[in-house]
């Protein structure tokens, strides 16, 4: 059964989900639903030590060899990134029971935990693929899902179904500029796994083959990606969608569903096209810097200026999304590793912040500004989940955040760009002001009428917000281990396919 | 929706059309791993042969046929089918969707199987699974479209 662990990671989940359909009303489809994320995520651990202990692992589907069937590869960078995203689902799915039942109608439950099991499913896959096709069917899975949960919202804002729709249209373009790109790569290597595509690549782009093609090919995968993974200009769709989603549902999609994407990117920029290629041939580190530069500094411009705390986070996200951006543009190795290890340590701060802010929701029914007004001491290990986050985002040292700014700030300077510097400088400061205009409101407010009577949120809610936000700490003070995993995630990548040979 | 049950011709003949849309719809299935067609496109005309039902009779008549509760569970049983193949496949000792092991070979037979006797029953299963979900989806869509309609 060990062996059959890659394989279990999605299969599980997609299995899972459908018979929750069938699993009744209650507290039965969460139950179901919490079983299995917890399942998933042992595997993932058990898959990461074997892969960081004996190299990658492959697992070919219907025992077809690779070249023509479906493999699943997983090596230091995949290994740590389905770790990730097993860890937030685990957690939010425990979370959710309380916050769902609040904010779902209730005779939806067993479609709502479905949906959710289906879109873990599909995140889990994008990560765990060798093939290249694979990639776009799961992330057709996991996009047409959180579409459906992000509009699931409306009952408590009906903003939730515009900006439900304006993900669908821009999620759509975003999947069908992927799907053109691996097509254009697929006509011209013949073959959709990861590692031959890579491999026959390196040798048209020696040759000066399909030049034209490969760069048309590039162009429209970097536009998607870009999209999948909101790099500004390109953000319009996250800010509202994780605005007016369910509280557990932007705890989990703020945390995983643009991470993934970031890993898709570090996939086919350095594993596919290869670093030579992508920051050699193509300039792609100019286009990618600018536009994750001015991203940090004018996402965090909006963070201040919103009024809903939720927007707050979700403008915030976009910043950091930009400093993760940055960290693996600059092509080197402190600069990866410091784009993967945050790709960790900003999962967990954001969604535990998401999480406090699920519990705001569930007792005051809003997280305005004026909602969180003198919470700090109705609300105190929420809110002082939501302060250690905030200073996680800042990048205030000891907390998690710290670290992965930290190696892009080495990455930066070992590329000798000083202009990226000052952003990463520009952008903690913007951090600090958005973060301590809540900070303050919380601890210095005056309560509003409505929130006077509001009390600590119920155990369960306030725990898991812990796990998640305790975990960012300790990740900030014991870096060694996610800082390892994470390098050598990042030497994998930098060599090329992992060594997946 | 005006339903067109008083239109004669059509409804006579739509009577006779569905059992051979029906029986199409299930050749393209079944014969899917030889020729073309397959799971996709069968489930596709068997959906077609329903909603052909529903927009002559009315959608009454369609739910009475195919009550939605029945298809919403088939289009999950439909994937379970599909995945359970494969975890089937998985459980006797082979590779997720490894066919071969549907019939626990024997000690030291060859894998594949010379006569392909495992992989047929794989390969009906799976295709099975697909047509059946494609055709509750779409039944489902167009319930969900007419009910849109009258609202």
């Amino acid at each position: 059964m060990i062996d059959s662990i890659p394989a279990l990671m999605v299969v599980l989940p997609l299995m899972a989900g459908v018979i929750t359909v069938f699993t009744g009303k209650g507290d039965k489809p969460w139950a179901w639903a919490t079983a299995i994320t917890g399942i998933v995520f042992a595997m993932s651990i058990a898959l990461l030590a074997e892969v960081t202990a004996h190299g990658p692992v492959t697992y070919n589907f219907g025992n077809w060899p690779s070249q023509y069937g479906i493999a699943y590869t997983i090596d230091a960078m995949n290994g740590f990134v389905l770790f990730v995203v097993s860890l937030i689902a685990a957690v939010t799915t425990y979370y959710s029971r309380l916050s769902v039942k609040d904010e779902i109608p209730n005779d939806r439950l067993h479609i709502f935990y479905a949906l959710w099991l289906l879109t873990i499913c599909g995140l889990l896959g994008i990560t765990i693929t060798g093939d290249t096709f694979n990639v776009y069917v799961l992330l057709e899975i996991s996009s047409l899902t959180l579409y459906a949960l992000i509009a699931m919202g409306y009952r408590r804002d009906r903003r939730a179904l515009t900006a439900s729709l304006r993900y669908v249209i821009l999620g759509s373009v975003g999947a069908s500029f992927l799907l053109l790109g691996i097509g254009y790569l697929m006509m011209i290597t013949g073959t959709l796994n990861m590692v031959d595509m890579h491999d026959r690549l390196q040798v048209l782009i020696h040759n000066d083959e399909y030049s034209r093609t490969i760069m048309v090919a590039y162009a429209f995968l970097l536009v998607g990606l870009s999209l999948k993974l909101a790099l500004f200009p390109l953000h319009m769709w996250l800010p509202n969608a994780y605005t007016y989603a369910p509280s557990a549902v932007t705890g989990l999609v703020a945390a995983t569903a643009t991470k993934v994407a970031v890993y898709m990117t570090i996939r086919f920029l350095f594993g596919i096209f290869g670093r030579d290629f992508s920051f050699g041939a193509v300039e792609s580190s100019d286009v990618l810097l600018t536009c994750a530069g001015l991203g940090v500094l004018y996402t965090g411009i909006q963070a201040a200026r919103q009024n809903n705390v939720k927007s707050v986070l979700a403008w915030s996200s976009l910043g950091q999304i930009g400093y993760i951006v940055i960290g693996f543009s600059l092509n080197n190795e402190n600069g990866l590793t410091g784009s993967v290890v945050h790709i960790l340590n900003h999962a967990l701060i954001k969604g535990g912040m998401f999480l406090a802010l699920g519990c705001v929701a569930y007792r005051l029914g809003g997280t305005r500004l004026t909602h969180l007004k003198g919470l700090g001491r109705k609300m105190p290990w929420t809110m002082a989940a939501f302060t250690a986050g905030g200073l996680g985002l800042i990048g205030f040292p000891l907390t998690g955040g710290f670290i992965g700014k930290w190696y892009i700030g080495l990455g930066a300077l070992d590329a000798g760009n000083w202009l990226i510097l000052v952003v990463i400088m520009l952008g903690s400061l913007l951090a600090v002001i958005y973060v301590f205009r809540v900070v303050y409101a919380i601890y210095f407010g005056e309560a509003e009428p409505d929130s006077v009577h509001a009390t600590e949120a119920p155990a369960s809610m306030v725990v898991c917000t812990w796990i998640l936000i305790g975990m960012s700490l300790v990740c900030g003070l014991w870096s060694e281990w996610s800082v390892d995993l994470a390098a050598n995630a990042a030497k994998a990548m930098l060599a090329g396919f992992g060594g997946a040979h | 929706m005006k339903n067109m049950e008083d239109q004669v011709v059509l409804r006579v003949f739509s009577k006779i059309m569905i059992p051979f849309i029906i029986i199409f719809g299930f050749y393209v299935i079944t014969h899917g791993e030889l020729g073309p067609g397959g799971g996709f496109q069968g489930g596709v005309i068997l959906a077609s042969a329903f909603i052909l039902y529903g927009l002559v009779f009315g959608k009454d008549q369609l739910a009475e046929a195919a009550p939605p509760r029945v298809v919403e569970g088939l289009a999950a049983f439909g994937v379970l089918l599909y995945s359970g193949v494969g975890a089937w496949c998985l459980l006797a000792g082979g590779n997720f969707l490894d066919y071969s092991y549907i019939i626990p070979p024997a000690e030291g037979a060859v894998i594949p199987h010379l006569d392909g006797g495992a992989e047929i029953w794989g390969m009906i299963l799976v295709e099975y699974g697909v047509g059946i979900t494609v055709c509750t989806v779409m039944i489902t869509v167009y319930n969900m479209i007419t009910e849109e309609a009258e609202a």
